[in-house]
């Protein structure tokens, strides 16, 4: 995100209408379909797609000709007083994603929300297809909002379009998690509006472009970035705010599971970014940094180690979205070397180029999970075994999303942790860069147990309830590839990325990372994940268990402590405290500095 | 005192007491209530905001009570679709509670 020179701030420009068009066919075709009905809603819901899809090229393509951001002013008013709408790289490339991943749900979904050929209507497709565009048009307009009003009405949209497709299927447990959602989420942006108030309240304007050259370090600013970063973290489910998420995610429709883990947890987290980066660069607040990385490596540790405890593998994949969400949130410390007030883009275009990663991986997998646990009526991932027989393509699809998400060359992830790595390098902080590689292996560990589960012979053929439409397994097998090969994209267009050539993925260096990784991975799957019978698992291997057993006993203890922590901060009263507390962290974190900086030197920061 | 003042001051202590109300109490129905009280004091912080004018020559700024109308729509659309959740969760289950948070992890299963 660049510096806007204040001529741009009162054009509008030649692209801007594309984006005004981005948010409104998705609600032209709500409002459409809400009113036509029936079956009409799936038709229409269908043909949005390719038109939705066609206008975040064109917008992608419109903004790759100037270095300058996309502007619109609506009408015609330029802030303060007006709204503005702009799009920079980073608007443009997640809008780009947002709408691949939302054709390939839609491709997906076909088979599983068509209005049964009897009934004139059913409730859930008619759901499904309005929500799913509902939140299309949100996360568009959360991503070329250009002030922290409209961010806040785009997130709200995103919260109630999200909410309901948790309990699509209308089971009592299944609402209770949507409604614990909804609660929490509501919680978070109270906490944002309330920021947002407090800032306009100092500034008399809440136009990012205005305000990230007007903002001071002084009180109200620093309570203000404290509750809009609490919100959002609360709304991301950054640990130890996760409480709703596990079974939010696991519990909705595979479809809809895809949605709310690839991209609307990205819609608070890009807020946070546009919050850190655009609104508030110049704070002086290291210390709150390293506090958002550190929030961000307790969830890898946490989420991954949680997941390798799941039975279901739902729960697994939700409670892998937990640990990669923490991985999103290094890039803030990394962004800034320590005490400099500038940053420097190269984590920022990281941070970004995992969100995307997860997003396609992390869809191809929820979807998946789907079509095992419609094929085989579960989705115990002890009993996955044969599973990879009768089900190649479905499990393909997942374990290469999974290979994806862990970072392998040509993989978004690895470039993303190239350029996180080269960040911490930069800026001399090694101990990001431990977590950014523990966070792979990691990552490795639970694609390896999943697999060893799935790739194991059956006793006896697996008998599958049904069988699995070739049109959804090519759609999460697309998403899974276009996450494999998402490195390999030309990024020097819309993020910034470091000069030189780009790492190359065939070196010998590069090989031996990913093999290391998995070797890693597949240690800690050995000994932390919850295997059937381990010691007859690998029956010729007894030496070797010798030493492990005592072992794995050991970790086993760690990991009864891991899910005790995680059944305490589920709790609701442990979670608001933590909500109050880590308002109260960034206040005292931003606020400390702050105070320093004003006694020993005058802020060099320009009004 | 002025307006104002007190005006923040009421606004600061329904913030606080709708805080307390949404962590502690565990049933949904309160819950719910008491998020309306802390949005009903972020809305008159909204107020104590427009009063004290920052674009000058108005005797109140005109841009929060926008802001605070659209927060209002926001939190009487949250608050509707909580509680025909909530409704319905009753129906479904006889009880509307949220207590089942450390019964949905994995123990349940194997």
């Amino acid at each position: 995100m660049m510096p806007v020179p204040a001529q741009v701030l009162d054009a509008a420009t030649a692209g801007g209408a594309l984006l005004v068009l981005s948010i409104f066919v998705p609600v032209a075709s709500v409002l459409l379909a809400f009113v036509s009905g029936g079956r009409n809603v799936e038709r229409i819901a269908l043909a949005t797609l390719p038109a939705g899809l066609a206008i975040a090229v064109a917008i992608a393509m419109a903004k790759g000709q100037s270095s300058a951001s996309l502007v619109y002013l609506v009408g015609g008013w330029a802030p303060p007083l007006g709204v503005a709408l702009r799009a920079d790289g980073l608007s443009v490339v997640m809008m780009v994603i947002a709408a691949v991943v939302i054709c390939a749900v839609g491709v997906y979904a076909r088979a599983d929300f068509r209005t049964p050929s009897k009934l004139a209507e059913a409730r859930a497709p008619f759901t499904f297809w309005i929500l799913l565009l509902s939140i299309w048009s949100a996360l568009n307009l959360v991503f070329v909002a250009g002030d922290l009003f409209t961010l806040y009405v785009g997130l709200e949209l995103l919260t109630f379009a999200a909410a309901p497709l948790v309990c699509l299927d209308g089971r009592a447990e299944t609402i209770q998690a949507a409604l614990r959602y909804l609660l929490f989420a509501l919680l978070g942006s109270v906490l944002y509006l309330a920021g947002t108030v407090l800032i306009y309240g100092a500034y008399g304007t809440l136009d990012i472009a205005l305000l990230s050259q007007r903002l001071r370090p002084e009180p109200v600013t620093i309570i203000a970035a404290a509750l809009m970063t609490v919100g959002h973290l609360a709304k991301t489910a950054l640990f130890p705010l996760h409480l709703w998420l596990p079974p939010a995610h696991a519990s909705a429709p595979a479809a809809a599971s895809a949605v709310l883990s690839a991209l609307v947890v990205k819609g608070p987290f890009f807020i946070a970014a546009r919050l850190w980066f655009d609104v508030m660069p110049h704070l002086p607040a290291p210390t709150a940094r390293q506090l958002l990385g550190a929030l961000g490596a307790a969830a890898i540790v946490f989420g991954s180690m949680l997941a390798l405890r799941q039975v279901r593998l739902k729960l697994l994949i939700a409670y892998s979205t937990l640990a990669q969400i923490g991985y999103l949130f290094l890039m803030f410390p990394l962004a800034f070397g320590s005490g400099s007030t500038s940053h420097n883009g190269i984590a920022l275009s990281g941070g970004m180029l995992q969100a995307m990663s997860h997003a396609t991986a992390k869809a191809a997998m929820f979807m998946s999970a789907g079509l095992i646990y419609a094929a085989l009526g579960h989705d115990r991932i002890a009993g996955l075994s044969g599973t990879a027989r009768a089900l190649p393509i479905t499990v393909l699809a997942f374990a290469l999303g999974g290979v994806a998400l862990m970072g392998v060359p040509s993989s978004g992830a690895y470039l993303a942790k190239d350029l996180l790595l080269q960040a911490s390098d930069e800026t001399g902080q090694w101990w990001w860069a431990v977590v950014i590689q523990a966070g792979g292996i990691f990552t490795g560990a639970y694609l390896v147990f999943v697999l060893a589960n799935a790739l194991a012979p059956a006793s006896e053929p697996v008998k599958l309830r049904a069988s699995v439409p070739r049109i959804q397994e090519t759609a999460a097998l697309a998403l899974a590839l276009c996450s494999l090969f998402l490195g390999l994209f030309p990024w020097e267009t819309y993020l910034i990325m470091p000069g030189g050539n780009p790492p190359n993925p065939l070196t010998l260096k590069a090989l031996v990372t990913v093999v290391s990784t998995l070797l890693a991975g597949s240690m800690l799957a050995i000994f932390l994940a919850r295997w059937g019978h381990p010691l007859e698992r690998l029956p010729r291997v007894g030496g070797f268990f010798l030493w492990a057993s005592p072992l794995r006993r050991a970790t086993l203890g760690l990991s009864k402590i891991f899910e005790r922590v995680d059944s305490i901060t589920r709790h609701w009263l442990a979670a608001g405290l933590f909500l109050l507390a880590l308002t109260a962290l960034f206040a005292g974190a931003i606020g400390a500095h702050a105070a320093g900086l004003s006694d020993a030197s005058p802020p060099g920061i320009s009004i | 005192m002025t307006t104002a003042a007190v005006f923040g001051i009421c606004g600061a202590l329904a913030a606080g007491l709708g805080l307390y109300g949404v962590i502690a109490n565990p049933q949904p129905l309160r819950k719910i209530l008491a998020f309306n009280l802390l949005s009903s004091g972020v809305f008159l912080l909204f107020g104590v905001v427009a009063r004290r004018g920052t674009a000058a020559a108005f005797s109140g700024d005109p841009v929060p009570q926008a802001l605070v109308i659209t927060g209002i729509v926001v939190a009487a659309a949250g608050t509707a679709l909580a509680v025909a959740l909530l409704l319905r969760l009753l129906q479904t289950s006889g009880s509307a509670t949220l207590t089942a948070e450390a019964a949905v992890s994995d123990d349940t299963v194997e």
